[in-house]
């Protein structure tokens, strides 16, 4: 544990299950992250994300399952010789130590000679060299997340863990810091396991993310993947809002399943469908949808639901967010849809009478049903739930 | 004073005002614990002062002296009893060390390893304390039976022919020390499991995750994080040990040849009635504890954590 590494390594969990007194924080995982990828662990507090890597550290033995990084099983290999650094989400900043201390920390454990000048580096890298000599308590909670990650970064881990490293810093320094951290990430070549419960930060930062719900990987993959074609309710409610509609399938060919729901016939690239046959869940995002004031004809690979009504709409700057209920339908959810502001103004006001239409070929079908009421997901849930994460 | 702070221009006359009525109030709140260590602390120091500067009356009658300004007590006490003064330190140093060495693992293992189990911790801070609920001097005298040549302790010891058959441990230094450190144990012990008690593992992990052994762990993250408990705790055995004078008197497990400065200070106060020397004495006791326990809390920079 000398060298310091020069590439990042990658990481295996085999069938990894973690279980505490009377609950099972994580079932059966198994994840293979590529060496030197930027990947995201993306999942609602609680789901197990903080457990998994504590884990992958060694603070946490796994109950079953084996953990292997660069080709060697580390389950049994202390904390301390993992070639693993982490960003801890409450920092555990040493606090009888100066910044400079801290970052120096883990070199001087390693025995390297130039300690002091690369945990200057380091610090420049977080733009806090002007504070080194001041103790942890000296600083706002921003420069203590930029303090852990430079104590982190400046042991060149094959493997580095961050748990929501940027949860603390307002939106303009987390921005930075994110393409700072990819930045980062690109010139080292390191493996980053970054975790998240910010869809978007994932999704910007990321290779690879794994979305992770009660301690399982529900689906991964590149975030583009992710967003356009997912395989569960909680991703595509999760990733950004979906409209969900349940009903049964009519016919399934090759290339197209069509599906009833509520009397309206909706069309699915069978390609694109994870089940094909009895009850089954099918989403389109919002700003796949089109409003149209007048009933449309018919036309194949178009999917039409009508007439509704505008019961809501909100503007957004780029654009406008409507919500349509269908009372001569009742059986059918409110749908949400985000239309461009391409002209001035809205130009749809709550009221007007519409009819929804989609291309067939942006529908989804999903593995699993959709619960009532959660075909839509307000698209602040995530960022309230970030809100109130605090250490969760 | 935060009113004052903000207040600028006109108004803050005010602000300065309500802050003066404020401190004014808190002077008052104040007053009843000046007024008492006025009574307790400061007017016995002048009076050991002006006691120690004493000298015999002109008609030499015993325990009977005069206010002057003699330095000669002063002289005495040090010529007589310098090698005292030197033996009360090194046991009391000997036995705080030994406290350390015996209370920290065990004020470790109670504040961190029984945090798991809070029936199990208060359990043990309870037998720690236990020992008090029995008179000190009851106990002293106990371990005074137990060491004797007839007790156990040495028959024992004479039987593995590991102590010859004349030897003794009451009245041996070994015996003083042994008293020293049983008496104050959970004045260190205690301090001690404060400091750990509270210490957050987190940094441990954090230690650990950074290439840290248990062993760099420890006395680069633990160890200096209890450093205020370890202080305090060593403090709290040092001073009162030094100035000690049951332990090592011969009633207790004392010899003739064990005397403690505080042994000296009571035989010259109750027994010789040569109360400047006691005095003096006193007062070099007190400089010579506050020196180094200066030098001390200085050095381990926790005099803010105190
Ligand atoms: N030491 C523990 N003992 C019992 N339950 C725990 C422990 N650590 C975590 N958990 C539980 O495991 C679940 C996952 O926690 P965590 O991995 O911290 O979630 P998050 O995704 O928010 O980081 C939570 O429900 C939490 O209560
Ligand atoms: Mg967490």
């Amino acid at each position: 544990m000398t060298a310091f590494d020069e590439a990042g390594a990658d990481l295996e969990l085999r069938q990894i299950t973690k279980t505490f007194p009377g609950f099972t924080a994580i079932e059966q995982l198994d994840l293979t992250i590529p060496a030197g990828s930027f990947f995201a662990l993306l999942g609602p507090s609680g789901c197990g994300k903080t457990t998994t890597l504590r884990l992958v550290a060694g603070l946490e033995e796994p109950t079953a399952g084996r953990i292997v990084i660069g080709g060697r099983d580390v389950t049994a290999v202390k904390p301390h010789e993992r070639p693993v650094n982490t960003v801890f989400q409450s920092y555990a900043l040493f606090p009888h130590m100066t910044v400079q201390g801290n970052v120096e920390f883990g070199l001087r454990r390693r025995g390297a000679k130039d300690a002091a000048a690369r945990a200057a580096e380091a610090l420049r890298l977080v733009q806090l060299d002007h504070l080194a000599t001041r103790r942890p308590s000296q600083l706002s909670g921003g420069q203590q997340q930029r303090v852990a990650l430079a104590r982190a970064i400046v042991n060149r881990p094959a493997l580095l863990l961050l748990d929501e490293p940027l949860g603390a810093l307002d939106l303009k320094l987390r921005r930075e810091m994110q393409l700072e951290l990819k930045a980062i990430q690109a010139e080292v070549g390191l493996t980053f396991l970054h975790v998240t419960h910010d869809q978007e930060e994932a999704m910007t930062m990321a290779d690879t993310v794994a979305v992770m719900n009660h301690g399982r990987i529900e689906q991964m993959g590149s975030p583009q993947e992710l967003y356009e074609l997912p395989r569960t309710a909680f991703v595509a409610n999760f990733l950004g809002q979906s409209n969900l509609l349940t009903g049964e399938v009519v016919t399934s060919s090759d290339e197209v399943t069509v599906v009833d729901v509520a009397g309206s016939r909706l069309a699915v690239p069978t390609a694109r469908a994870q089940r094909t046959s009895g009850t089954v869940t099918i989403g389109v995002r919002p700003e796949k949808l089109l409003l149209v004031t007048d009933a449309p004809t018919p036309t194949p690979g178009v999917n039409v639901i009508g007439p509704g009504r505008i019961t809501d709409t909100s503007f957004a700057g780029v654009s406008t967010q409507y919500v349509v209920e269908f009372p001569d339908n009742p059986a059918l959810p409110a749908v949400t849809v985000f239309a461009q502001n391409l002209v001035f103004g809205s130009t749809l006001n709550p009221g007007a009478e519409v009819w929804v239409t989609w291309s067939a070929d942006h529908s989804f079908g999903l593995v699993d049903a959709a619960a009532p009421g959660s075909s839509f997901a307000g698209d602040d849930e995530p960022s309230e739930a970030a809100a109130a994460a605090g250490e969760a | 004073m935060a009113f004052g702070a903000f207040a600028g221009g006109p108004e803050a006359a005010p602000g300065v005002a309500a802050a003066q009525r404020k401190s004014r109030i808190v002077l008052l709140l104040l007053l009843p614990g000046v007024i008492y260590l006025a009574i307790t602390y400061v007017a016995p120091l002048i009076s050991l002062v002006l006691t120690s500067l004493q000298s015999p009356s002109p008609d030499l009658a015993i325990g009977s002296y005069v206010y002057g300004f003699n330095v000669g007590n002063y002289v005495v006490a040090l010529q007589t009893y310098a090698p005292v003064l030197g033996r009360s330190f090194l046991f009391a140093l000997t036995a705080t060390v030994l406290t350390l060495l015996i209370g920290y693992p065990l004020a470790y293992f109670i504040g961190v390893t029984l945090r798991r189990f809070p029936l199990l911790q208060s359990l043990a801070l309870v037998l720690v304390i236990a020992p008090f609920f029995i008179s000190f001097l009851l106990r002293t005298l106990a371990w005074k039976q137990i060491f004797s040549d007839e007790g156990p302790v040495v028959s024992f010891l004479q039987a593995l022919s590991l102590l010859p058959h004349d030897a003794h441990l009451t009245g041996t230094p070994f015996m003083v020390i042994f008293g020293l450190t049983y008496n104050f144990l959970p004045f260190t012990v205690l301090p001690m499991y404060t400091s750990l008690e509270r210490l957050d593992l987190r940094y441990l992990e954090a230690a650990s995750d950074l290439y840290a052994s248990r062993w760099n762990t420890f006395w680069r993250v633990t160890f200096p994080l209890s450093l205020p408990g370890v202080v305090s705790g060593t403090l709290l055995t040092f001073i009162p040990a030094t100035g000690d004078y049951i332990n090592a008197s011969p009633s207790f497990l004392g010899g003739l040849d064990t005397a403690m400065i505080g042994n000296v200070i009571e035989q010259n106060f109750l027994v010789l009635q040569n109360y400047p020397v006691a005095a003096a004495m006193s007062i070099v006791l007190m400089v010579a504890i506050l020196i180094p326990v200066a030098i001390y809390v200085s050095a381990t920079k926790t005099e803010d954590l105190l």
